[in-house]
């Protein structure tokens, strides 16, 4: 891992009105990693990957990356710096077909001046660039499948998509809110592979995730949050064994029965 | 259902011309090619014979038409292809009409430089004027569109700028009904090109989901401004050949029936098809003529009409047209 963080997050603090939902949240992550962020409902999680990717504004502490201060930045210019993030609840765009999707990012200045997916636009036009990504993040390129309209999509496929849609930025971290969750055991079986790939070709990710198993699984690190407060920072293992994490986490619940993690 | 309780549903199916793949029209024959270009002939032989077809009191109708078409397609194309509800035709009118009339005037340019001048120039003072409110969501930016046409009126009178309430008079008379016609077909295929282009696709996704948009790295605020401009640049055209066409520009520039009409049509027409506004513009404005005679009581029967529309056939003639024309349809037994 390289010798600075490629995005440092310092003191961020988020109030809505009188509810803290963050406070005083800091955490680095190196380039390269996976960084899994875990916590009961209402821990702030989302807001975090809303406060980092400038969706909301945050209260107080500052972002920076690579070393450059991107707190209070608009959403767009943070996307086009290459920080991009997936959607809980999945916002393709319905009334176009899966990989009409995927002009549009294409079509964004940063996919305009990377060239577009591996060069693109010498290698094709947009259409062909997009049903390559889709390919990539698992639609079978032979079937009707990235034809289909968005609205028709199975969850699993609206959660390749979003992650499509990141790819086609040519990201440099991609902020992974619940991708495994309302999804089958068998949906998130394909979908672990295309994670490790991802941070094969050199992308960090930072993940949220409730599916703890499959998420230790990838994960180098994992940072755990409790009303809107981070709680502990460590290896997946050093995490499991912290008695604070049991007790705000599981509650009376024994960690192996959840995890398989002894 | 009949009355022996027999279910039956109707059956929708395509026709089996499927001509057109990503731009590429794959044709085998000549009765593929007719179906293919049979409607846009109409369309179009239809609008540039039509001033030879009416009579003299309606060549001036087929010019308010094309001008209520270019407002009703600006709507069309903001409200459905971009996620916004303008009430700005008024707007755009009355910027169109008072810049065509004050180059006449005062700096004594033709109509064929002042029309252009003022469609680009009111386009971009339209635009400007709106952009504080783009980044906002919900009905805010139909309220401004209907606040500027009343604001403006107001501030024209009370300081007696641009001939205060009495108008701008002695605007060059300039009447072409062929201008304005091809004007609209320009605006009408470039738009239904436009949206199917990767720019259209972007103007779509704002529609449908300026979140993802932004997540994508796209400004929102930078798209919706450029519809904007192509929306407002169309109604200033109209304003500025009606403000010829009248010789006079004023305060009824911004009257609130260029805002109201088009959303009536886009109903009528089928929203969201571009066509189907236009063919709607061409039968409203035309009955509003017509009802003339009838004084304030045409009020009544024009409400009539769109109420018979919306609940009888509220997807609009257009969608219906479209439907009959590309499928089959039977009944089948359940």
């Amino acid at each position: 891992m390289s010798a600075q963080p490629i995005l440092q997050v310092q003191n961020m603090t988020k109030a809505f009105g009188g509810i803290l939902a963050l406070s005083r949240v800091s955490f680095d992550l190196h380039q390269g990693e996976i960084l899994g962020i875990i916590g009961p409902n209402g821990s702030g999680k989302t807001t975090l990957v809303n406060c980092i990717t400038g969706f909301i504004n945050l209260t107080a502490g500052k972002v920076f990356f690579r070393g450059k201060n991107i707190t209070g930045k608009a959403a767009h210019k943070i996307a086009d710096m290459g920080i991009t993030r997936t959607f809980q609840i999945m916002r393709p765009y319905y009334s176009l077909p899966a990989y009409k999707n995927l002009v549009i990012p294409l079509f964004s200045p940063r996919a305009k001046r990377t060239g577009g997916w591996r060069g693109g636009g010498k290698l094709g036009d947009r259409n062909t660039v997009s049903i390559d990504i889709l390919e990539e993040m698992g639609f079978e390129r032979e079937s009707y499948v990235p034809y289909k309209m968005a609205s028709t999509l199975p969850t699993g496929y609206l959660k390749r998509l979003e992650l499509a849609r990141c790819l086609s930025l040519k990201p440099e971290i991609i902020l992974c809110d619940e991708v495994f969750s309302g999804l089958s055991m068998s949906e998130i079986a394909s979908m672990v592979p295309l994670i490790e790939r991802l941070q094969m070709d050199g992308i960090t990710l930072i993940m949220i995730e409730h599916r703890l198993r499959e998420l230790f699984r990838v994960a180098n690190r994992v940072m755990v949050m409790n009303f809107g407060e981070k709680l502990i920072e460590g290896t997946p293992e050093e995490v499991m064994a912290d008695e604070k994490v049991k007790e705000a986490y599981f509650g009376s619940e024994k960690v192996e029965e959840v995890t398989g993690y002894a | 259902m009949k009355a022996n309780h027999e279910q039956r549903r109707k059956e929708r199916l395509d026709r089996g011309i499927k001509v057109r793949s990503d731009g590429i029209y794959a044709l085998m024959s000549w009765r593929e090619l007719c179906y293919l270009f049979f409607p846009r002939l109409v369309l179009i032989v239809g609008m540039l014979i039509l001033p030879l077809l009416v009579p003299i009191y309606w060549q001036k109708v087929v010019s308010y038409v094309c001008i209520y078409a270019l407002l009703t397609l600006s709507f069309d194309f903001l409200a459905h292809f971009v996620g916004l509800v303008s009430l700005g035709g008024a707007f755009f009118i009355g910027t169109g009409g008072y810049i065509a009339a004050i180059l006449n005037t005062s700096f004594g340019l033709p109509p064929l430089l002042t029309i252009p001048v003022a469609t680009i120039l009111g386009a971009f003072i339209c635009t400007l004027l709106l952009i504080p409110c783009l980044p906002l969501r919900g009905v805010y930016f139909a309220i401004v569109t209907l606040m500027y046409p009343l604001l403006l009126t107001r501030v024209i009178e009370a300081l007696a700028i641009f001939g205060g309430t009495d108008g701008i008079v002695g605007v060059t008379s300039f009447t072409n009904h062929y201008f304005i016609i091809i004007m609209l077909l320009f605006f009408l295929f470039g738009l239904r090109r436009l949206v199917n282009q990767d720019l259209g696709l972007v103007l779509r996704a704002v529609k449908d989901n300026d979140q993802a948009v932004r997540a994508s790295g796209i400004s929102i605020t930078y798209y919706k401004t450029i519809a904007v401009f192509i929306a407002s640049a169309m109604g200033c055209l109209g304003g500025a050949y009606l403000a010829h066409i009248f010789g006079w520009a004023g305060l009824s520039s911004f009257g609130l029936d260029f805002s109201i009409l088009p959303i009536a049509a886009t109903v009528i027409g089928g929203a969201g098809t571009l066509v189907g506004p236009v063919l709607g513009a061409f039968i409203l404005v035309p009955l509003n003529e017509w009802l003339r005679d009838f004084g304030t009581f045409r009020i009544l029967l024009y409400a009539l009409i769109l109420l018979a529309f919306i609940i009888f056939r509220s997807e609009g003639i257009m969608v219906y047209g479209q439907r009959k024309y590309h499928q089959f349809e039977k009944w089948v037994k359940v």
